[in-house]
């Protein structure tokens, strides 16, 4: 890997994905999209659905933890250096954050707030 | 199965803001964004010829030449010759023969990675003549060609060790990843049975060069790990016999994976190459400076010599002299892969006579230098592509970690993510990379895509 290619990762992607990229990308952008709407739409975050939503959260991390686990087939005593600690932070942070929001969005347009 | 899993959390977590034909539109305007980049870069500068191409072997080299010309030529005639129906993912060998994944993992078809408008002869090539500038295939076809692509691979030569028996691997404590997706299961098997039961472990590698050299030192440590997680190293001796006076031929990596031997109270002899192996005693003679030394084993993995082709050995292609010609790899110049004395005549991957290594790492970085140089001789320019001998080797010390050591010619570390995936340090970083990323990498390779 002498240079970096975006085009390379998003061929790799496709090729460790297959159709599942663009389903997952497609969450990433309708999902982010419903949320921005739901804030413009509301003018404020409800800080008892955003106290939910954290806490499903905390469970997506661990739920992308134990995925990435299990296709890497790695056991959970493995990481040896800092840029193992990195990778497992990287890896709850997103699901922490996706779970998150994609809770707290859908929470939000299921129930809205009471004007 | 992780697909089947994510399909899983999908599907119950977000199925009813799915709206399908927006799916599929949005999946076909995405991939469509994707060709269209280096599609309509490549479009510009896509060269017209009507040039004749043969590319003699269908591994991870020839297809991803394949790939390459297709991408770049229009109108020439590319040939690929390959007998073999299957293709190989030769570097999961080691993680079949690990047990973490089973032999489907490793095979697939060699037609499904064949790019259009390139023919795919399934035949053996039997003959080089580059003077003829021509190939003949085992039905005694000719194939003329104005540029040539010997990508056949390399010959693992089982017959030049007396004693030995494809057939019995996986019996008896006689493993060898080698061979095929088959016996690298049978291996499995073999080494699984010595980790339940002790006994001396007795590991190699062959005294000739070699795919990817940091697979004998892999499966040792593989080993070791497997004995450790059943508590039975303690019950078991571990031998690894180095040809020459080295571990690895890139010193740091050498000084690195002795210290780790150590550690792990792997024996080391240096200067021993198996001569030859008695299955039934479970005896191995292995040849010294100071004569031939028995070993007797209750696991070995055998590696055997490696040489190019039969065809390619009687053929004008090979070094005349020095220490490549005896095996036969074929004599070109090792920045852009161009054969010595036919410049009509390009070798990527095993068979190339280069230093360092035969691994899918290098394909990936030989085959376009040598593609642009062979398509710049077409366009009538000089190409300025030069290959320095980058490979990479992800080598495993242990289940979940590895060290992810890449370095070129000059025997120089060259790390991808400096200062974030140091190459020395045993990390599960970079087994992960090894179990996830590679074979999507390598897939992509050989469509031409990375």
């Amino acid at each position: 890997m002498k240079e970096l290619d975006p085009l390379v990762f998003l061929a790799v992607f496709q090729e460790m994905l297959g159709p599942l990229l663009w389903l997952m990308i497609l969450v990433i952008i309708a999902g982010t999209a419903a949320f921005v709407a739901l804030l413009i739409k509301e003018r404020t975050i409800n800080s008892r659905r955003l106290v939910l939503a954290e806490l499903a959260g905390l469970l997506g991390g661990v739920m992308a933890l134990v995925l990435m686990a299990k296709v890497s087939s790695s056991g959970f005593t493995d990481a040896g250096g800092p840029a193992d600690w990195f990778l497992i932070a990287l890896v709850f942070g997103l699901g922490l954050a996706g779970t998150a929001i994609l809770v707290y969005t859908f929470l939000g347009w299921r129930k809205p707030l009471a004007q | 199965m992780y697909k089947d899993a994510l399909t899983g959390i999908l599907e119950g977590g977000g199925k009813a803001m799915l709206d399908r034909r927006k799916f599929l539109m949005f999946g076909a305007a995405g991939a469509g964004a994707l060709l269209l980049r280096p599609g309509s870069a490549q479009a510009a500068t896509k060269i017209k010829s009507s040039a004749r191409i043969v590319i003699a072997g269908a591994g991870a080299a020839g297809l991803a030449a394949a790939s390459h010309l297709a991408q770049q030529l229009d109108g020439a005639k590319i040939t690929l010759i390959d007998a073999r129906k299957e293709h190989f993912y030769q570097p999961g060998f080691t993680l079949v023969a690990a047990g973490i994944k089973s032999s489907p993992y490793v095979v697939s078809t060699t037609r499904e990675y064949v790019p259009g408008g390139v023919e795919l002869v399934e035949e053996r090539v039997v003959e080089f003549d580059p003077d003829g500038n021509k190939v003949v295939t085992e039905s005694g076809k000719p194939y003329p060609y104005d540029f040539l692509i010997v990508a056949t691979g390399l010959k693992l030569d089982y017959e030049a060790i007396p004693g030995m028996d494809v057939e019995q691997i996986g019996n008896n404590g006689l493993g060898s990843i080698y061979h095929s997706p088959a016996k690298a299961e049978a291996t499995w098997r073999a080494m699984s049975n010595f980790a339940d039961n002790g006994g001396v472990g007795v590991f190699l590698r062959p005294g000739t060069e070699m795919k990817c050299a940091g697979a004998p030192l892999k499966y040792t440590f593989i080993t070791d790990d497997h004995l450790r997680r059943r508590g039975n190293r303690g019950k078991a001796e571990i031998i690894y016999n180095a040809h020459n006076k080295a571990l690895f031929s890139v010193p740091i990596v050498h000084e690195k994976v002795r210290m780790l031997f150590d550690e792990r109270g792997v024996k080391v002899n240096y200067e021993r190459v198996l001569e030859s192996i008695d299955i039934g005693k479970k005896l191995a003679v292995f040849k010294t400076p100071i004569g031939p030394v028995e070993l007797q084993y209750d696991f070995i993995n055998v590696i055997p010599p490696m040489r190019a082709p039969d065809s390619v050995r009687n053929s004008p292609l090979p070094w005349q002299e020095g220490g490549w010609a005896k095996d036969g790899w074929i004599e070109v110049d090792k920045h852009n892969l161009r054969h010595k004395r036919y410049d009509n005549v390009f070798a990527v991957g095993d068979v190339a006579g280069v230093p360092k290594g035969k691994t899918a790492a290098s394909v990936k970085w030989q085959v376009p230098v040598a593609v642009d140089h062979l398509v710049a001789s077409i366009a009538g320019k000089e190409s300025a592509a030069v290959y320095n001998g980058y490979t990479s080797c992800p080598l495993i010390t242990r289940l979940g970690q590895a060290m992810l050591i890449e370095f070129d010619y000059k025997d120089n570390l060259t790390p991808s993510f400096p200062g974030v995936i140091a190459p020395l340090e045993e990390l599960w970083i970079s087994w992960v990379m090894k179990t996830m990323a590679l074979k999507p990498t390598y897939i992509s390779m050989l469509r031409g895509r990375a």
